[in-house]
C-alpha cells in the first residue's frame, strides 16, 4: 500500500510513495523526475469513490480502477498526482477530457486520487484455476 | 439408421465421393413413367382460383385459401395429386452437395421445397433447423461454418425474409463466410393469387444483398437450378469465401417435373477449384527477407487461423523463425497474412474525434502482405479498409501459400541464421512465460468486487471448461481470456465480421450445433445489448437440443455507445452525467434467466455476488454436459 487510511477515510500523503505506472497510454507517463517523488494532496476516499463513479471513470477503468480492455489500471498505484491532473485535463488516446470547466476543483481530483490509492491490491494467485 | 425409400433414390455424398462424378439421376427414370400422365398444362395445374375466390379476397374477412376451399365446388380437374415435384429434384441437388442443415423460418414461397426436404429428403442432409427470424437463420449458418468449415443453407421469403436476413448476410460477407441462401419467390404474376403473394414477390430479390454476396442466380428451369446450385457452391467455397443466393421460383418447385425434363435432368459434377497460391518468385523473396530480418514481425488475420491447417502453417512459420515477438514499431520486416485492416495495425489514430493518424510501425520497415484482398471487386460497402502502402503484395490464399513459403524458408536458412533463431526462440519462450504470469496477476485484480469484474468472469469460466474439449463460440467484449489455452482452431471462432448486432445468440447456436457431433463443449460469453436483438435463438437451441453454455456479460448497457457519448459530452464541455440516456439497459433490469427458462433453457441469475459465480457456473456446466443448453446471467462491471 502506498498511503494509509485515516480514521476519517482520508489518505494521508505523508510518507507515502506514489509510483507512476507504466500505463498503456504513453501520454500517461509521469514526467521524468516525478515518479515516486511527488506527494499527493490529501483526499476524501468516499467522496473520491462517488466522483469516480459519477463522472464515469469506472466505465473504462473498472470500479476498482483495476483496468481492462477499455482503460489502463489506475489503482492502487496511480501515477503521481501532477501527472494525473495533467492527463485528466488533456488526455491522449481515447479518454474524454475533463477540463476545468467540467471539473473546476482540483480537490475533486485529489479525492479520486485518494480513492485509487486506497484500493486493495490483487488477490493471491491461488484464487485462480490452474493454468 | 434405416434409409427411407426416398433416401435410397437420392445421391449421397458417399456415391459422389466414390465415383468422383454425379451420374444422371435414377429418380427421373421412374418419374418419367408415372409422372407423364400428371404433367397437366400449366394453365390447369395450380390455377385454382375462381371468380368467387377473387370476391372473397376483396371481402377479406376469411383467409382466401380457406374460404375458397370451403365454398368452391370440387374442381373438375382430376389432377389433385402429383407424383413428381420440382423441389424433390432440388433436394437431390442439395444432397449431392452434402449441405448438412437448412436454417429457416417457414414461409409460403418455399413451402414446396420445405415439404420435399422433410418428406422426400427424410429431413436429413439437409436437416431443417427451425428458426424464429431469418436474421437468426443466416447468423446460425455463419456460426456453423466457422466451426465446421462447410456451408449450411438458409431458406427465406424473397422479400421480407431476405430483408430480415440481410444484415446477417452482410456480417458473413465481411467475415468471408459462405452461406448458401435460397429464396422463395413467385416469378409469374399470373400465379400470385393472394395479396401477400404480390407484396411478397419481387422482380430481382438478390439486388437487396448483391453488394455483399459473391454471386446469385434465379434459375428458369430445373436443369438451370442444378447447374446454378453447383456453381453457387463452387463460388461460395473458392477463396475468398462468401455468401451466395439462389432465388427459387415457387411454381417451379411446387409443380411436377415438366414432361420435357423427365429422364433428362442431371446433377452436374462438383469440382472444388484450387485456391489461388502466391507466385513462387514472390514467395522466395519473402522467404529471403524473413530469414535475413533481425526483427521480423508476423501477423495473421482471423480467416487464416479459422482452419487447423492455416493455424498450424502460421505457427510452423513462426517457430521456424524463432517465434519472433518484435512489435511493428521495432520490426525491420512486417509480414501480414490475411490481415484485413493492415492500416489499423501500422498506424494509430490519436483519438476518435479528430482522427489524426500517426504511423506507429517502423517507417523504414519492409511491409509484405499475403492475402486475397485484391480480389475483392465490391465497391459500395467499405469493408476493404484504408489503402495501405506496402512493399510487396502477394495475392494468394494464406493456408495454400504458407506451406510453400515454409519450404522456401527452410531452404534458405543458413547455420548461422539458425543459431540466431534458436537464441530468439529462447528469448521468446521466456517472454511468453512472463506474459502468462502477468496475465495471471491481472486476473486477480478486483477479485472480490461487485458488480463482478470481467477479469473474474473470464477466470471463473476457464475454471469450468479447462478440462473439457471446449470451443468459444462467442467472444465477450472486454472479458479477458488470457488464461485460456487456445491450442486449436475451434477454441475460438472470432466475432461478428460486419459488426451487425444480434449475431451472438444465433451464431453461438449454429456453432454449437456444429460442435455437438464432436462432443465439444460450446461456451459463449454473451453481451446483453447484442443478446436483446435475437433472444429467440435460444428457443432453437432448446428445440433442437443443442448443448451450449451461454454466460451473460450483463453490464446493463450498450456500453460502447455509452463511452462514445461520454467522449462527445466531455469534448463539448457538457459533461457526461446524461450519457446514460439512450445507452443503458436498466430500469427495469432485464431478467435473462427467466427469459431463457421461458424458452426451455436451464438458467441461473442474475448473479451479483462474486462468490456465487463459481457454483452457478458449475451447475450450468453439468447441464450442458448432459446435452442441454444453459444460461448464467452475470451482472458485471462494464469492461
Amino acid at each position: 500500500m502506498h498511503g494509509r487510511r485515516s480514521p476519517h477515510g482520508v489518505i494521508g500523503a505523508a510518507g507515502a510513495v506514489v509510483l507512476a505506472l507504466g500505463i498503456a497510454g504513453q501520454a500517461m507517463q509521469a514526467a521524468p523526475g516525478e515518479q515516486g517523488s511527488v506527494l499527493a494532496p490529501e483526499g476524501d476516499i468516499e467522496r473520491g469513490k462517488n466522483l469516480f463513479m459519477t463522472i464515469g471513470c469506472y466505465a473504462c477503468h473498472g470500479i476498482e480502477g483495476q483496468g481492462g480492455f477499455a482503460g489502463p489500471q489506475l489503482g492502487p498505484d496511480p501515477m503521481a498526482f501532477p501527472a494525473f491532473v495533467r492527463y485528466v485535463r488533456a488526455p491522449g488516446g481515447t479518454m474524454p477530457p475533463y477540463t476545468e470547466t467540467l471539473l473546476p476543483d482540483e480537490q475533486d481530483l485529489a479525492d479520486i486520487h485518494a480513492y485509487l490509492r486506497a484500493r486493495s491490491g490483487p488477490a493471491p494467485l491461488s484464487v485462480l484455476p490452474p493454468p | 439408421m434405416a434409409r427411407s425409400k426416398h433416401q435410397s433414390k437420392t445421391l449421397t455424398s458417399k456415391t459422389r465421393s466414390t465415383t468422383g462424378a454425379v451420374p444422371r439421376r435414377d429418380f427421373m427414370k421412374s418419374a418419367a413413367v408415372a409422372g407423364a400422365a400428371f404433367a397437366a398444362p400449366a394453365s390447369v395445374v395450380g390455377a385454382q382460383p375462381t371468380t368467387e375466390s377473387h370476391t372473397a379476397a376483396r371481402v377479406g374477412a376469411v383467409p382466401i385459401v380457406t374460404q375458397t376451399a370451403e365454398t368452391t365446388p370440387p374442381s373438375d380437374d382430376p389432377v389433385l395429386t402429383q407424383d413428381s415435384s420440382g423441389s424433390d429434384f432440388m433436394i437431390d441437388v442439395m444432397k449431392s452437395l452434402d449441405i448438412p442443415y437448412v436454417f429457416a423460418n417457414p414461409a409460403a414461397t418455399f413451402r414446396g421445397l420445405q415439404e420435399s426436404l422433410i418428406n422426400y429428403g427424410g429431413n436429413t442432409v439437409p436437416e431443417l433447423i427451425t428458426c424464429v427470424h431469418e436474421e437468426q437463420s443466416a447468423a446460425m449458418a455463419h456460426g456453423y461454418f466457422k466451426v465446421e468449415g462447410t456451408p449450411a443453407a438458409i431458406m427465406a421469403h424473397s422479400v421480407v425474409g431476405l430483408q430480415h436476413a440481410s444484415m446477417a448476410i452482410y456480417n458473413a460477407f465481411v467475415d468471408r463466410v459462405p452461406i448458401y441462401v435460397m429464396l422463395g419467390n413467385i416469378m409469374d404474376a399470373r400465379m400470385r393469387i393472394t395479396s401477400d403473394q404480390w407484396y411478397h414477390s419481387v422482380q430481382d430479390p438478390a439486388v437487396m444483398v448483391r453488394d455483399y454476396i459473391k454471386w446469385d442466380d434465379e434459375p428458369a428451369s430445373l436443369q438451370h437450378f442444378a447447374e446454378s446450385a453447383v456453381r453457387a457452391y463452387q463460388i461460395a467455397m473458392t477463396p475468398p469465401l462468401g455468401p451466395v443466393v439462389l432465388t427459387i421460383d415457387a411454381e417451379m418447385a411446387e409443380r411436377p417435373i415438366p414432361a420435357a425434363d423427365q429422364g433428362h435432368l442431371y446433377i452436374p459434377k462438383l469440382v472444388r477449384p484450387t485456391p489461388p497460391q502466391g507466385d513462387i518468385g514472390a514467395v522466395q523473396e519473402v522467404a529471403r527477407r524473413l530469414v535475413e530480418a533481425e526483427h521480423p514481425a508476423l501477423m495473421a488475420g482471423g480467416t487464416l487461423t479459422r482452419t487447423e491447417a492455416g493455424r498450424r502453417a502460421y505457427l510452423e512459420l513462426q517457430e521456424l523463425l524463432g517465434s519472433p515477438r518484435a512489435s511493428t514499431a521495432q520490426a525491420d520486416v512486417i509480414f501480414a497474412v490475411e490481415v484485413a485492416d493492415l492500416y489499423g495495425r501500422l498506424y494509430r489514430a490519436r483519438d476518435l474525434i479528430h482522427r489524426t493518424w500517426t504511423r506507429t510501425a517502423n517507417p523504414d520497415a519492409t511491409v509484405i502482405t499475403l492475402g486475397l484482398q485484391h480480389l475483392n471487386h465490391k465497391a459500395n460497402y467499405q469493408g476493404f479498409y484504408r489503402y495501405t502502402e506496402v512493399d510487396l503484395a502477394i495475392t494468394g490464399d494464406g493456408e495454400t501459400t504458407l506451406p510453400l513459403l515454409i519450404e522456401e524458408v527452410r531452404r534458405v536458412i543458413t547455420p548461422a541464421r539458425r543459431r540466431v533463431f534458436e537464441e530468439r526462440a529462447a528469448e521468446s519462450a521466456a517472454a511468453a512465460a512472463r506474459g502468462r504470469e502477468r496475465a495471471r496477476a491481472a486476473a486477480t485484480r478486483a477479485w472480490g468486487a461487485s458488480p463482478i469484474s470481467v477479469q473474474r468472469l473470464g477466470a471463473e469460466i476457464w475454471r469450468q471448461i479447462r478440462t473439457e474439449d471446449w470451443s468459444q463460440v462467442m467472444i465477450g467484449i472486454g472479458v479477458p481470456t488470457s488464461l485460456w489455452n487456445f491450442d486449436t482452431h475451434y477454441r475460438s471462432i472470432g466475432s461478428w465480421g460486419g459488426g451487425g448486432m444480434g449475431y451472438g445468440p444465433p451464431a453461438s447456436v449454429g456453432a454449437a450445433l456444429a460442435n455437438k457431433k464432436y462432443g465439444r463443449f460450446s461456451v459463449a460469453i454473451q453481451g446483453d445489448g447484442d443478446f436483446m436483438y435475437s433472444p429467440g435463438a435460444l428457443w432453437t437451441a432448446a428445440h433442437h437440443q443443442i448443448p451450449l453454455l451461454m454466460v451473460m456479460h450483463n453490464n446493463r448497457a450498450y456500453h460502447q455507445e455509452l463511452m462514445h457519448i461520454q467522449r462527445m459530452g466531455n469534448r463539448r464541455n457538457r459533461g457526461i452525467d446524461r450519457a446514460h440516456i439512450g445507452t443503458t439497459l436498466d430500469d427495469p433490469a432485464i431478467d435473462y434467466a427467466t427469459l431463457a427458462r421461458s424458452m426451455g433453457w436451464y438458467a441461473e441469475g442474475p448473479i451479483e455476488t462474486p462468490n456465487d459465480l463459481e457454483p452457478a457456473l458449475a451447475r450450468a456446466t453439468a447441464v450442458v454436459k448432459r446435452g442441454e443448453p444453459a444460461l448464467v446471467d452475470v451482472v458485471t462491471q462494464p469492461r
